[in-house]
């Protein structure tokens, strides 16, 4: 299985050497990292050629990686019937640079583009219907950035004497407690992977 | 007579709608009964799950898969202890992959007993519901006895399961798969045949097998339209491989093809089900690792270690190498899968959750636009949502 990931890999990246940065195969999953403007053109290649014949977008997810320039990842999730392969795909992007959108090679893109720009605050260009879909009508930010508090900036109650649900910002009866259970004795103990733990584990710092 | 202006009628389907499965607001946009847009808005049910996940370490974020599709929770478990599994790189001992696909595929029939009878329900037949949901009953008492929750089990966790099977629990579940191919053929001579169920459901809400790709549809709906594709066949996890059962394919895609096969889906179930009884072995149910999963109560009286790391997996949980991986199942409803990134910590870092509903609930316009206002309801029992999971 790993070879052939490792063959696709290699056969991907040498048909499209200007769209495809790199890729790698871990835990028997094959992922490859695209230029962001040539995304559309990557996908349709997917989809169409008979080799590949990724004909299923079954996922679209965001990443924050506050710390990189770039602090998102937007990461697609191809399925091949045929072939019995997965793939995916990661674009690396910010809040201002949109992603191309791949509605017109996957109808199904639609409302994941949707979910991304909701709760990461990604722009999709051509999109044709890029409306908030999780959060309530009316939502400001986007709350699975990592620099949006879990509690949220507003709660919801119903107002007697309004007769209708009135926004309020949050009031927390206690400080929100969020308790560090690392142990800084952890890399001592015999049996836990961070006293073996290689620099090679890395993978974390360029986008996981 | 002056000319006049013939305006699109909007209307509100849901959320407080009984045929709405939940909290779908549906903005219709029609013409005399006809629709020409339909519109869903999600997000009523939406509670943060993947927000919540990252702040709990791995053992605490698998109650929050129960709450998706609160009608098949283990299955949703499942994906998950799959996924982190999968980036600890351990192995689960033999009993254990047993319990874990006998328990999915009793949530399979607890799934489906439950959404064939809704859809009957929707679309008019109310007897169905009331054999089907006894029959769901029943599970849930075999749920019960072995984890002691009905609905919310936390059962599949990373490492094995939580608990070994009571004695006498094997017996009684297989007496009752003995049984139940007997109310899955009342069900169907109430429905298969039926004049107005046929007229309800066939060539309603029909999707081609291209279509299905490009709309991203997973499971017996993808099945349906004549798709031979199923997860537990092509990817196989846990003891699937070893299982003998058939995948039912439909041919026509339509509301009648996704109702048989989630039928022959559950006649299948039932085989799978008493394979496992038969086959299951003694022996552990867990890994043996203590830094994963937790010692037995009774070690903990005798064992210092043992407490020490009962402390430790309760408090700071066990660390995931860093990496990422995207693990699906074939759950009930179609593909549910985790997209898990770890780096290294205790928590999560993402825990992405594909709700295999949400890219079906997508599809309600494509497959909606030029059908009656009455069909609506049809396409939607017939696709299985569940609004815990599209919403998260």
């Amino acid at each position: 299985m790993d070879q052939a990931l490792l063959d696709l890999g290699e056969y991907i990246s040498a048909a499209l050497s200007q769209e495809v940065i790199d890729f790698e195969v871990r835990h028997d999953e094959l992922m490859v990292r695209v230029r962001r403007d040539n995304l559309v053109k990557v996908a349709m290649f997917l989809r169409d050629d008979v080799n590949c014949q990724f004909k299923q977008v079954v996922d679209i997810c965001g990443v924050d990686l506050p710390e990189r320039d770039e602090r998102f990842d937007v990461i697609y999730n191809l399925l091949s019937l045929v072939q019995n392969r997965r793939i995916r795909l990661k674009v690396a992007t910010d809040d201002v640079h949109p992603v191309p959108s791949i509605v017109s090679v996957y109808s199904a893109a639609g409302w994941y583009e949707r979910e991304v720009w909701d709760l990461f605050g990604v722009l999709f260009a051509d999109n044709p219907d890029l409306r908030r879909i999780m959060t309530d009508y009316g939502f400001e930010g986007h709350p699975l950035r990592k620099d949006f508090p879990l509690t949220g900036y507003v709660e919801v109650r119903y107002d007697d004497e309004q007769k209708r649900v009135v926004y309020e910002p949050v009031k927390l009866t206690q400080e929100f407690r969020s308790f560090d259970f690392l142990s800084p004795w952890e890399g001592m103990l015999p049996g836990d992977e961070k006293a073996t733990a290689e620099p090679a584990e890395g993978d974390k710092g360029e986008g996981a | 007579m002056a000319e006049t202006q013939i305006k699109n009628l909007t209307l509100n389907f849901g959320p407080q709608h009984p045929s709405a499965h939940g909290v779908l607001r549906m903005v219709l946009e029609m013409d005399g009964e006809i629709i020409e847009r339909a519109d869903p808005h999600v997000g009523l049910l939406h509670r943060g799950t993947e927000k919540l996940i990252e702040y709990k370490n791995y053992l605490q974020a698998v109650p929050y898969f129960d709450r998706l599709d609160y009608v098949s929770p283990q299955n949703q478990e499942h994906a998950f202890a799959l996924a982190t599994e999968k980036l600890l790189g351990c192995e689960v001992p033999q009993r254990g992959q047993y319990l874990r696909v006998l328990f999915a595929e009793l949530g399979r029939l607890a799934n489906h007993s439950f959404n064939v009878s809704a859809y009957a329900m929707d679309i008019g037949a109310m007897t169905p519901m009331l054999w089907a949901v006894e029959e769901r009953e029943l599970l849930m008492e075999f749920f019960e006895r072995v984890c002691g929750a009905r609905l919310h089990m936390a059962y599949f966790r990373p490492g094995g399961v939580s608990y070994d099977m009571p004695a006498g629990l094997g017996d009684d579940i297989y007496a009752w798969a003995e049984r139940f191919p007997q109310v899955i053929d009342d069900l169907e001579g109430l429905l298969t045949e039926n004049r107005i169920f046929k007229q309800r459901s066939v060539d309603i809400g029909v999707m081609t097998a291209e279509q299905c790709y490009d709309w991203g549809f997973s499971g017996p709906n993808l099945r349906a339209s004549g798709v031979p594709w199923d997860l537990r066949k092509a990817q196989p996890y846990d003891v699937y491989a070893k299982m003998d059962f058939d995948v039912p394919v439909g041919k026509n895609g339509d509301c009648y093809d996704r109702y048989l096969v989630r039928i022959y889906e559950m006649r299948e179930a039932i085989r799978i089900v008493k394979q496992c009884l038969e086959q299951m072995p003694p022996g552990p149910v867990r890994v043996d690792d203590r830094k994963i999963s937790p010692p037995r109560r009774a070690e903990m009286k005798q064992s210092m270690e043992a407490l020490i790391h009962h402390f430790k997996l309760y408090t700071e949980g066990y660390h995931v190498p860093a990496g990422e991986t995207y693990t699906a199942v074939e759950a009930p409803k179609g593909e549910f899968a985790v997209y898990l990134v770890s780096d290294g910590t205790n928590k999560p870092y993402r825990c992405k959750i594909r709700a295999p509903g949400f890219a079906h609930l997508q599809a309600m316009d494509f497959m909606c636009k030029g059908h009656m206002l009455a069909d609506v309801v049809a396409n939607l029992g017939s696709l299985d949502i569940v609004f815990g999971e599209i919403d998260r």
